[in-house]
This record gives C-alpha cells, sequence and structure tokens, in this order.
C-alpha cells in the first residue's frame, strides 16, 4: 500500500505541465487534488515515472464569466479549482446551480477540500457526479497539449469507463459551462449506500419554461448506469414543447431504458440500476420543474 | 531518486525535513515526526482515522503527499490538546460523553468535529452528520461520538458568554 517510486515536479505554470507531459512518453501523469490518484498510486494501479503536482499552478484555479455579452458568455471554471471551493461559489449557483447541486453529493469535507473540477472530469467515473452535471449543462472541456488548446463538447469527451478523449500529453485545462436564462431550474437526484459515496445512480435535468408556461429547454443525464454518464435525448425532446406538471413528465419516461446500458457490480444488478434511473429521472425533472420559471 | 526539502508548521513548531517524493504526508507525520496521533486506517482514503487539519481545512493525510505539505500548517490531533498537554476541550467532551470504543476512529473524528466548531459552535444534528460522514467508526458507536461533539458544542458557547 506505498507507492512506487516516482519522480516529481512541482510546476509553476501549464506551459511546465504541457512540457513535462509531452516529454513524458505517456509515464507522466497529472496531480491535482490526489483524491482518486493518491490511492490509484498507494495500490499501484498506476505507476508513473514522474507526477507533475499541478498545485501551484496559479492560473490552473479560480472561476469566472468570459467573453460576457448581453447576457450570453460562458461560466469557465479552472481545472484545479477545488471542489470545497466550487461549491462555495456564488457565481456557480447563480449561473449553473445545478453543479453546485451536484458537488454538494461528491464525497465528503476532507476530500472536497482537496479534490478538484478537473480531477473529477479527467478521471471520468460514470457515477460521478460533476461529468454528470456538465454534461447536462451541455457544457464543454479545453484541452492543452505543447500544440494548443483544443474544445470538445462533453457528449465527445466521454468514451467509457475512466476512458476520455484526452490523449497523453493534453492537460484538462477547464470547464466551459455557457451561460443560461438565469430562469431554468435544475434537479440533481442519487441513489448512494451513503451520503458521499460514489452514486449507484443519478440524475440531472434543467428544465426551462417560457412566459407561456411551455418548456422551451430540457435536458436530462443519467451516470451509473452505463459505461459513462449518458443524455436522454428521446425524453429531452418529447418534453420540450410541452406543458409540463408531474403527470406529464411521468409519461415520457418509458424510453429511458432504450438509452442506457447499465452493468450489474456489487452494489446493484442491471435491472434495479434502470428502475432507479427512471425514478431519479422523474424527481430530478420535477425538481427542475419546480424551480423554472417564465 | 531525489529528495525535498519541505518546511512545514506542524502543531504550531516549524519543522524541515527533507522527504522522498512518494512518501505520504500520513507517513511523514506518524514516522519522520513522531507524531502517531493521527492514524492510518485504510491507507486509500475511504476511512478518514488520518484527518488532518491543512491550512485549517480538514483533509486526508494518506491521500496527500508530505513535498506536497511544503509551506503549509498542519494540525493533528495532538495540536488539540492544552498548552500544558491535557486533553482539550473537545477531546474532555469525548471523554466525558464516552465518544469512542476501540478508539481508532477518534482522531479523525476529534479532527472533523474540531472543523466544524471552529466555524459553527451550534451545530444541527445533520451538520454534525454531514461534517463526520467522511470518518469511518467500524465500533459503530455514532450516536455517542454525536453527543460528544454536542457536549463540545455546547461548552464552547458557555465558554464565549
Amino acid at each position: 500500500m506505498k507507492p512506487a517510486k516516482f519522480e516529481y515536479l512541482r510546476a509553476e505554470s501549464i506551459d511546465q505541465v504541457v512540457q513535462a507531459l509531452d516529454q513524458g512518453d505517456g509515464e507522466t501523469i497529472v496531480l491535482a487534488g490526489g483524491q482518486t490518484l493518491m490511492p490509484m498510486l498507494a495500490m499501484r494501479l498506476a505507476r508513473p515515472a514522474m507526477v507533475v503536482d499541478i498545485n501551484h499552478v496559479a492560473e490552473l484555479s479560480g472561476v469566472e464569466i468570459l467573453n460576457e455579452v448581453e447576457g450570453d458568455g460562458e461560466l469557465v471554471i479552472m481545472a484545479c479549482t477545488r471542489q470545497a471551493e466550487a461549491l462555495a461559489s456564488p457565481l456557480i449557483q447563480e449561473h449553473a446551480p445545478l453543479l453546485s447541486k451536484a458537488i454538494a453529493f461528491v464525497g465528503h469535507r476532507q476530500t472536497r477540500n482537496r479534490g478538484t473540477v478537473g480531477g473529477s472530469l479527467a478521471h471520468a467515473d460514470p457515477a460521478s457526479e460533476i461529468p454528470l452535471a456538465a454534461l447536462a449543462l451541455d457544457a464543454w472541456v479545453s484541452l492543452r497539449s505543447v500544440a494548443g488548446t483544443r474544445r470538445l463538447p462533453l457528449a465527445d469527451y466521454f468514451h467509457g469507463p475512466m476512458m476520455t478523449a484526452r490523449a497523453e500529453n493534453e492537460i484538462l485545462l477547464s470547464l466551459h459551462i455557457p451561460r443560461a436564462p438565469g430562469t431554468r431550474g435544475a434537479g440533481f437526484h442519487e441513489v448512494s449506500e451513503r451520503r458521499g459515496d460514489f452514486a449507484v445512480v443519478a440524475a440531472a435535468a434543467v428544465i426551462g419554461v417560457d412566459e407561456r408556461g411551455v418548456c422551451d429547454h430540457a435536458a436530462l443525464a443519467i451516470g451509473g448506469a452505463d459505461g459513462r454518464p449518458r443524455r436522454i435525448g428521446a425524453v429531452e425532446d418529447k418534453l420540450r414543447g410541452q406543458r409540463l406538471d408531474s403527470v406529464a413528465i411521468a409519461g415520457q419516461l418509458s424510453e429511458i431504458g432504450a438509452a442506457l446500458a447499465p452493468g450489474a457490480d456489487q452494489h446493484a444488478g442491471a435491472a434495479y440500476r434502470l428502475r432507479v434511473a427512471r425514478v431519479l429521472a422523474e424527481r430530478a425533472l420535477l425538481e427542475a420543474l419546480a424551480e423554472a420559471g417564465p | 531518486m531525489n529528495n525535498f526539502d519541505i518546511r512545514a508548521t506542524i502543531n504550531d513548531v516549524p519543522h524541515r525535513a527533507s522527504v522522498e517524493p512518494r512518501l505520504s504526508l500520513l507517513d511523514f507525520l506518524r514516522d519522520d515526526i513522531g507524531l502517531g496521533g493521527t492514524h492510518m486506517g485504510c491507507e486509500h482514503g475511504v476511512c478518514g482515522a488520518c484527518s488532518v487539519l491543512l491550512d485549517g481545512v480538514p483533509i486526508r493525510a494518506c491521500l496527500m503527499l508530505a513535498v506536497q505539505a511544503d509551506g503549509c500548517r498542519i494540525t493533528t490531533v495532538e495540536g488539540l490538546c492544552n498548552d500544558d498537554g491535557t486533553p482539550g476541550l473537545l477531546q474532555d467532551a469525548f471523554i466525558e460523553a464516552h465518544g469512542m470504543q476501540c478508539g481508532y476512529c477518534t482522531p479523525g473524528m476529534l479532527i472533523s468535529a474540531q472543523a466544524l466548531l471552529a466555524e459553527n459552535d451550534e451545530p444541527t444534528l445533520a451538520e454534525i452528520k454531514d461534517a463526520i460522514g467522511g470518518n469511518l467508526c467500524r465500533c459503530t458507536g455514532y450516536v455517542q461520538i454525536i453527543e460528544s461533539i454536542q457536549l463540545a458544542a455546547r461548552r464552547l458557547r458557555e465558554a464565549a458568554r
């Protein structure tokens, strides 16, 4: 339960990080909050030659609004922003309340004080909350290598359990959430063995309602019921354009199962996960609807 | 493999040390500094027995490298004592309300409770449960742990009056 030997670099700039990754030949790994990497090192599931510590790269931390033009723009969360900071951030509470609700379910105080937003996205556990909420918010990630920066929508970023589009020589730089009208509501529900544990299944929803009371935006995402977080487009399409209430929502959830391919493990079987996904989706959508206003 | 020189203030005492990169903060505190109060439980971030305060906030010492503690201020359970070495207010409450059975989780519970009470001396039951949510007690003596924290909170409020 002790890590194998590795070289250590305390990076001071993003350039230094990407150079180290570029020269690392796949044997270099980024250390952010360490809440996943440290156990992997201790159990020797990860045996990097070099660990690049990004905790002192000031430009990798912080939350801001960018490209603000008449209410548009995006909320940018830098990768090494602590989950505890993100949870307390008034900017995130105002512009991405779904993410605030999701982070409240992430781990415990001790882990949120170190764990980072980017770390959750880079690790890409199929049941983790931050990737799920970000996917429901139509977010993007920025990835940087020595060759430059590219942006990817999260729909293209998650490939499978702990697998993403990030190349070995890239660092996940930041999460970008498009600013949405303040009238949208957000809902997040999950089932876990204990509060703070990994979700068995989780559901995230965003609902927008226009001045006539008709749904003009619907996002529903399910985690823990497939190899990666999944948007349920078939349900979203049916909700949009409707006057929503609890009956209308309950009536449109039958197609959730078709979009998911849950696995079975010691926590739950596939049939249970599908059943719970539907119940949690309904709760998340109702919570979002209750918050949405014209 | 290069060692790194670090400086850290541990329980208000400045320390300098040379550490191997792979050394965890937990092993550093126990083996190099000789502070055995911080317990080693699961060593992979599940049990919370190794909780310490890093610059005032609770973290898990097994999930941080010693080299990362360079320039930091760390409080271990030993740092919760009074200046004369007798148990501090919170520790006293744990003794009085029987907030421990085997004692293995106790240092982590104390650290989590200390962090809670530092910002909130009138915590609700839900807030206490949330604060110690990351600490496992396998004796399952949670009720008395919670009562200990409630007793400490009451005494803190009385002392503040």
